[in-house]
């Protein structure tokens, strides 16, 4: 209905030469039928957002407080069984206590090497584009096609690394990368890197280009060392940029799911199960939608508390 | 400063060392989906042996590629459409409860998708899109909005109003000051937009898994990884290589053409999110 009015208001303002400049909003309808319009252009967003956004998650919260199977049956309300069921999983506090491992391993691995990068490439000297663009390029590539690719890279038989440490003579055996608990781990947190690395790298060059020059060029006439210039302009003015990466990295990997389904279905001995993929078990393999709806929400209450705790301190980060 | 630091030929030594290193899987993988691997249909000499066992796997790539064809497209267009009239909406008109939709589509980025997809499971079953290409499109439009609506707002925000004031003047209507003036203008911002749509739709793995069920419905990265976990047994890692070759090209072709709009666009999402 909105829509039509819209529609059909044109004739308006060609009544109105004499409006030119800022909008006239002491004239009403003309005001009245922007408000509709407005309304009439954010209207596909309010669909979208109500009913792919909205109503799933009141939905995810009637289900996290009923018997949900994934097939037909009971949908009575069981509140609060599902969530005091959740640590009744065996995979429970395995899964939590492995996310916060991984999301910590990457963490200091994939922004420690990101730092190093935009450090290596933000001159512009010859080459640097170069280097730029081949550090970047992994981003472009999905995260399951990347761990498609390192599954196949990591494989005893056919792919190349493991005959490459024993030809160094790192390895005198065929090195199974994903075969214990901490290979597995180590050799996802590699795929990681490589793959988000120049990502990363791209939003510290962001921040590192909005750094002055005149900064570090007084800076160095007041004599500081290079790893003084680091510590005490680069790093603080940098923390905004570090302060997002930071962010993003944390969430990500809190809600790791492709690499781990792909490159270790969770293996050797459920040992990298993370959060996410006991979600997605307790529903389509364990079929019991309403428990997988209960720890989604709790996943969801902690990225939120976190996601504010981190906003403060990027506001603050903004502020010095 | 650290590059000063180290001096020119270590320099090139260190940058060098690691662009081997992050071109390295890509250039392997490329070699072994055309090079000859034992338990592969390429057992000996150079061939497209392991694309031709991709042609024919299951449901066949050509399906596949359709399939991951259609979603990206039709992702796409839905996120340009709806972030189109939403950014001009956000940046040039005032109506009641503008900023509350404002934030609530940015807080679509506040959601773990998992939290999402159970309930969207449930919710297409009802609309009688689930296991469906359109639905699968809706849903990963939806996750795309929060980004390219800020997006399209700040591009609309950068054009002039005077622009568009001399339009409505000369006598167009909003609409066709959008389309004649203001559309030209934002271009660059579509262009973005529409960039990371397509590589999130094209990629995307955890939402065709809860959402697809069928095999002959499956996008690529589905696909592929199930042709993988099917073989159990008999592993056959050369037509897994050259899947992934065939997912990744299309990817780093456009990231190579439309370099500069990805990292500008990215560059201002980035400084103000």
């Amino acid at each position: 209905m909105r829509v039509k009015v819209a529609e059909s208001a044109p004739t308006a303002h060609r009544a109105r030469p004499e409006h030119r400049g800022r909008p006239p909003r002491a004239s009403a309808p003309r005001w009245r039928s922007r408000k509709v319009r407005g309304l009439a252009y954010a209207a596909p967003t309010a669909v979208f957002v109500t009913v792919f956004f909205l109503l799933p998650l009141l939905l995810v919260g009637q289900m996290s407080l009923s018997d949900w199977p994934l097939l037909a049956g009971d949908r009575g309300v069981n509140a609060p069984e599902n969530y005091t069921d959740i640590t009744d999983a065996p995979l429970f506090w395995p899964a939590v206590r492995f996310t916060l491992l991984y999301t910590g391993v990457v963490t200091v691995v994939l922004l420690g090497l990101a730092l190093l990068l935009a450090l290596l490439v933000q001159e512009s000297r010859p080459g640097a584009g170069f280097f730029r663009t081949v550090y970047f390029l992994p981003s472009a590539l999905g995260l399951a096609s990347a761990s498609l690719l390192f599954w196949g890279l990591y494989s005893p038989t056919t792919g190349p690394l493991s005959d490459l440490l024993e030809g160094l003579g790192l390895a005198d055996d065929e090195v199974s990368f994903l075969g214990t608990p901490t290979a597995a781990l180590m050799s996802t947190v590699f795929l990681i890197v490589w793959k988000f690395a120049g990502f990363y790298m791209l939003i510290l060059l962001v921040g590192l280009q909005r750094i002055p020059h005149e900064v570090y060029e007084a800076a160095r006439m007041d004599g500081a060392s290079r790893a003084q210039i680091f510590r005490s302009i680069t790093l603080p003015l940098l923390r905004p940029s570090l302060a997002l990466t930071l962010l993003l990295c944390v969430t990500g990997s809190l809600l790791a799911f492709d690499q781990f389904f792909i490159l270790t279905k969770g293996g050797p001995d459920n040992s990298t199960v993370t959060v996410v993929q006991l979600i997605y078990r307790e529903a389509f393999q364990r079929l019991d939608l309403g428990t997988a709806a209960a720890l989604s929400i709790l996943v969801l209450a902690v990225l939120l508390l976190l996601n504010a705790l981190q906003f403060r301190g990027l506001r603050r980060a903004d502020e010095s | 400063m650290l590059s000063r630091a180290l001096g020119r030929t270590p320099y090139y030594v260190v940058a060098g060392g690691l662009a081997v290193i992050f071109l390295f899987p890509l250039l392997w993988n490329t070699w072994a989906s055309v090079g000859p691997q034992p338990g592969t249909a390429q057992e000996s000499g150079y061939g497209l042996g392991n694309y031709r066992t991709l042609l024919d796997y299951d449901a066949g790539l050509w399906r596949y590629l359709l399939n991951s064809t259609f979603v990206s497209a039709l992702t796409v267009a839905l996120t340009l459409g709806v972030s189109l009239l939403g950014g001009y909406a956000f940046a040039r008109f005032d109506f009641p409860g503008k900023n509350a939709l404002f934030l609530l589509t940015l807080a679509i980025l506040m959601v773990p998708y998992a939290t999402l997809l159970i309930p969207l499971y449930v919710l297409l079953d009802r609309l009688h899109l689930q296991n469906s290409l359109i639905g699968l499109s809706l849903v990963l439009a939806m996750f795309q909005l929060p980004f390219a609506t800020f997006m399209m707002r700040i591009s609309f925000e950068a054009v002039p109003r005077e622009l568009e004031e001399s339009a409505l003047v000369d006598g167009c209507g909003t609409a066709g000051a959008l389309r004649r003036v203001l559309l030209p203008a934002v271009r660059p911002g579509l262009i973005t937009v529409g960039l990371f749509a397509f590589l999130a739709a094209w990629n995307d793995f955890i939402a065709p898994l809860i959402l697809i069920s069928d095999s002959e419905k499956a996008p690529l990265p589905l696909a592929v990884a199930t042709l993988r976990q099917q073989s159990m047994g008999a592993v056959d890692y050369g037509a897994t290589e050259a899947g992934v070759v065939v997912l990744a090209v299309p990817c780093l072709l456009l990231f190579l053409l439309l370099q500069r709009h990805y990292i500008r666009g990215f560059m201002s999402g980035a400084l103000k999110g």
